[in-house]
């Protein structure tokens, strides 16, 4: 079975993790207009590469990003939002 | 036929004549460039020649005809959907569906099963009466059915689910049918390729050339087309293809399995669903049970298959046919699902002049082949959307706009 590192609780079974979509910034919502908004919640890439994607560990409710490569499904990283390590991991492009 | 067959085995030369030529160097300019020669790229150039005239046209396919998710889905055409549009839609390409063999002049293995969406749920029951009324009123048959209706119709089905979630009711869907998907693509191929189209395999789009908002040509592994009009059909591919003009769309990359078991002599005449069990199943012409079940649970661009889904599938399968269990599976695939937020099509016109998006087909598309195929090449020949497409286009989520199709995939949404 695939596993999954979660940065709360180790190394856990894939079947105990959701996939939360690509990270994205989110813009103001006050200070954007309908189609910058529209833009943030619908338009995306989407093609293979390198992407940071929210993950999510269903016993114990730990939201965390991953870097994950959709093309390969390698996973080069995970970490609790807002503490990226330094990582040897490219920014994806 | 014996002897037939002993005449070809001796004669050395094989007399058929191949289903479309054997186009090795593209022309330095075409009216129209589809991309993608699955069902739905080439209906879309028959459907240009037939219908508007236009035939140098050429159909750029980076594999072999058909080998994309036309010949991976699991073949089954219904109009039973949820929203106004989606019906009115979906029962266009079922009326083309149900003349096609006899137009492309190809044996499609048509054939009418009815269809049964089972609920095992209070709500489920209240979305298949929501669905049949909906149907009704835009003038497709279907309807709610008790256990009875089910249990006549499939006598073999336990109707508890080996006791774990009984059966209330189903949606019966009458045109619901099975066709053979890869003969879906030949004669579509066949039929353009007779009036001029000219098909190219083994070709990879590298890139599509735009200056001022306009295409200009395609760059491809045959070398450079020149063309005002570039439409992909390119199913999981879309998302490479418009990061080549720099389009963003809400499309995210599912993979959706299936498999077939070995074949039976034939006792299963009607195609089954099951949302809350994330089974679909019917038995082919070949007497194998092709059977699909949910989406796979995260973004993934490859068409690798799993353990996984083989043991969670086959589980539902024998909680409804218990006598099943000592069946193997003999194959089993992926297909890349190109899913939008609100199940349904991305159709039309893009904000890029002449570049033209059939995509988004998730787990709807083999259905929708010949109604998509008219209706691009409608919009592509006018520069204008056809009617049918209006609710499908890609502005709909800037214009706030979604579809809400929720009834559009059987299972897991």
């Amino acid at each position: 079975m695939k596993l999954l590192n979660c940065p709360m609780n180790g190394v856990r079974p894939l079947s105990e993790f959701l996939f939360g979509g690509e990270f994205r910034e989110m813009p103001n919502p006050d200070a954007s207009t309908d189609l910058e908004w529209a833009s943030y919640v619908h338009y995306r890439d989407n093609a293979p590469g390198i992407k940071k994607e929210w993950w999510y560990h269903s016993p114990s409710g730990t939201w965390f990003i991953a870097e994950r490569n959709t093309l390969t499904d390698e996973v080069l990283a995970t970490y609790l939002h807002g503490n990226s390590p330094v990582s040897k991991v490219k920014e994806p492009s | 036929m014996a002897y037939q067959l002993l005449k070809y085995a001796l004669g050395g030369e094989y007399k058929e004549p191949r289903f479309f030529r054997d186009c090795q160097t593209p022309k330095k300019s075409y009216d129209a460039v589809i991309i993608g020669g699955g069902g739905h790229g080439l209906a879309a150039a028959y459907y240009l020649a037939k219908d508007h005239g236009i035939t140098n046209v050429a159909v750029l396919e980076k594999g072999y005809i058909g080998g994309g998710n036309t010949g991976r889905n699991t073949t089954i055409v219904r109009s039973n959907y949820l929203t106004p549009d989606g019906v009115n839609f979906y029962d266009a390409s079922v009326k083309l569906f149900e003349g096609l063999s006899t137009e492309l002049d190809i044996n499609l293995f048509y054939s009418n099963r009815g269809h049964f969406t089972l609920a095992h749920s209070d709500s489920a029951m209240r979305t298949m009466r929501w669905r049949a009324e909906v149907n009704k009123h835009v003038g497709v048959k279907s309807r709610v059915v008790g256990t009875d209706e089910i249990a006549k119709a499939c006598p073999q089905m336990d109707l508890s689910c080996s006791g774990k979630s009984p059966i209330q009711g189903a949606l019966y869907h009458e045109p619901g049918s099975i066709a053979r998907h890869d003969a879906v693509a030949w004669g579509y191929a066949r039929g353009a390729d007779s009036m001029g189209v000219e098909i190219f395999q083994n070709t990879e789009v590298q890139g599509i050339d735009i200056q001022n908002g306009q295409v200009q040509g395609v760059q491809t592994s045959r070398g450079y087309i020149s063309t005002g009009k570039v439409l992909s059909a390119v199913a999981g591919f879309t998302p490479r293809i418009c990061k080549m003009v720099d389009l963003k769309t809400p499309i995210v990359i599912h993979p959706l399995q299936a498999c077939v078991s070995e074949p039976m002599k034939p006792w299963l005449d009607t195609i089954l669903v099951s949302g809350s069990l994330h089974v679909y199943v019917s038995q082919s012409s070949r007497g194998e049970l092709v059977m699909g079940s949910s989406l796979d649970p995260y973004e993934f661009h490859s068409t690798r298959s799993t353990f996984d889904f083989v043991e969670g599938l086959t589980s539902h399968i024998v909680d409804m046919f218990p006598f099943l269990s000592n069946v193997k599976i003999v194959r089993q695939w992926a297909g890349m699902a190109d899913i939008t937020p609100d199940f349904a099509p991305i159709m039309g016109m893009t904000p890029i002049k002449g570049f033209y998006l059939d995509a988004g087909w998730g787990t709807w598309g083999f259905k929708a082949t010949p109604i998509s195929g008219k209706t691009m090449a409608h919009t592509l020949a006018n520069d204008k959307p056809h009617d049918l497409i209006h609710s499908f286009r890609l502005s709909r989520f800037e214009d706030y706009e979604l579809t809400g199709e929720k009834g559009a995939a059987s299972v897991g949404h």
